[in-house]
């Protein structure tokens, strides 16, 4: 599988944040995009997950087969909201989530195991913390199989022992055939990903090089 | 989609989920009326079904700017359209409007009833005025669908889509209390203005949650 941008460009409220981006990444790759504050990073990953409309270019996956038709139906997006309902209890936002996102991947429980949150299933969401929200969310990519994850900020109010953590979902995810992008300013210590640098202002001002 | 439906009346009616406050502002509403019209109780049984359409009406409304924008605050909206390959955004949409008026719209239909005893209506009238309600109001959250999904994006879009919806919403009301009146009194046929009522209905539900669709997809920032 592969997912591939060529001469991505994206603006917000009619102003040009970012052109002619390229990438390309294979199965078991991973793309980190860093760059300042408002150099758009989110904006980027928003495109790739088609939520916003590019302005320019194509993102496209290749070899998704009938199960995974577009990249939207491939991925699982992490923006800075986490999804989830404080009215319900972890458990059951995570029911859900796994019920209507179809091709399960771990049961609940296992999943709240793998983010190191295992007790709190029949809490509220609203009763957590901050990290424990985010904890949360990141299980969420666990209980549906998705190839592509699009994380942004993934590890924002995270302690030190969850980004670890993270970093090692993130790592099996990749061995498992996976695709990560991810928009951070922290490393998150993945082996071997690439690095999209974006700079303020536009035209042609990123570049690629490998990690 | 049934995980969809059942969330979604699940937090309509948990606490703050806003149920129960469209019972309580319908009661308002019923309950200013005799204070305002007089202690006239033949009156009152005439205007009755026009008072408890009003009510029903501008009670659904009240909930109706939280249909998207509660999913939007917190990213669910985002993974709802994500999920548009797998499931059919406007589908969704359906469900959701499906959802909301069985939590909210719904109680609104089997107060009714108790709330036309206090109108003085006639058993007739009340049952006529229940079965309109109960075909109609869907039409009304349909509609609204479209006007939440307008104003999704706005901070305090709240009266906003009861401006954008109520227009649309008059014809549902006009058939709705035509209908009602119908049943009361003899010669006018009570079957027309009630078939138009469901035809209505049915042609929201088709054309309202495409739109909806549309309007949420493009108000992704």
């Amino acid at each position: 599988m592969r997912l591939i941008a060529e001469k991505l460009g994206g603006e917000r409220g009619g102003q040009p944040v970012f052109s002619d981006i390229d990438f390309s990444i294979d199965s078991g790759e991973c793309l980190m995009v860093t760059g300042p504050n408002g150099s758009g990073k989110s904006t980027l990953l928003r495109v790739i997950a088609g939520l916003l409309q590019r302005s320019d270019g194509e993102i496209r996956l290749e070899g998704g087969g009938e199960e995974f038709p577009s990249v939207a139906s491939a991925s699982h997006y992490l923006g800075h909201l986490n999804g989830m309902k404080p009215a319900m209890t972890v458990g059951e936002n995570l029911a859900f989530w796994q019920d209507f996102g179809g091709a399960p991947g771990m049961e609940v429980g296992e999943a709240l195991e793998a983010v190191g949150l295992e007790t709190v299933g029949h809490l509220p969401f609203g009763y957590l913390s901050t990290g424990q929200r985010r904890r949360i969310s990141i299980a969420r990519l666990l209980v549906n199989l998705r190839p592509i994850w699009i994380l942004d900020e993934p590890s924002a109010g995270l302690d030190r022992e969850s980004e670890r953590r993270l970093s090692a979902l993130m790592s099996a995810h990749l061995g498992d055939g996976g695709l990560i992008v991810a928009a951070t300013h922290l490393p998150l210590g993945i082996e071997g990903a690439a690095t999209l640098t974006m700079n303020e202002g536009d035209e042609g001002a990123t570049e690629r090089e490998a990690g | 989609m049934l995980a969809l439906y059942l969330r979604d009346i699940r937090l309509g009616v948990r606490a703050g989920g806003g149920a129960l406050t469209g019972v309580l502002f319908f009661l308002a509403v019923i309950a200013t009326i005799p204070f305002a019209v007089g202690p006239d109780l033949a009156l009152l049984a005439r205007i009755g079904p026009a008072i408890l359409w009003i009510g029903a009406l501008l009670a659904s409304l009240l909930g109706l700017d939280r249909l998207f924008q509660a999913d939007r605050d917190d990213g669910s909206l985002d993974l709802l359209i994500l999920a548009g390959d797998r499931h059919m955004l406007a589908l969704t949409v359906m469900v959701k409007c499906l959802a909301h008026w069985t939590a909210s719209v719904l109680p609104l239909v089997i107060a009714a009833p108790i709330f036309g005893l206090v109108l003085n209506m006639e058993p007739i009238g009340i049952g006529a005025t229940a079965l309109t309600l109960l075909v109609g109001t869907p039409a009304i959250t349909f509609v609204g669908a479209v006007g939440a999904a307008v104003a999704v994006g706005l901070p305090r879009g709240g009266l906003l889509v009861s401006v954008l919806v109520l227009p649309l919403a008059i014809p549902v009301l006009i058939f709705g209390v035509s209908a009602s009146y119908a049943a009361v009194n003899e010669p006018n046929p009570f079957m027309p203005p009630f078939l138009i009522l469901a035809a209505l209905t049915l042609f929201l539900a088709a054309i309202g949650p495409v739109a909806a669709a549309l309007a949420l997809r493009f108000s992704a920032d």
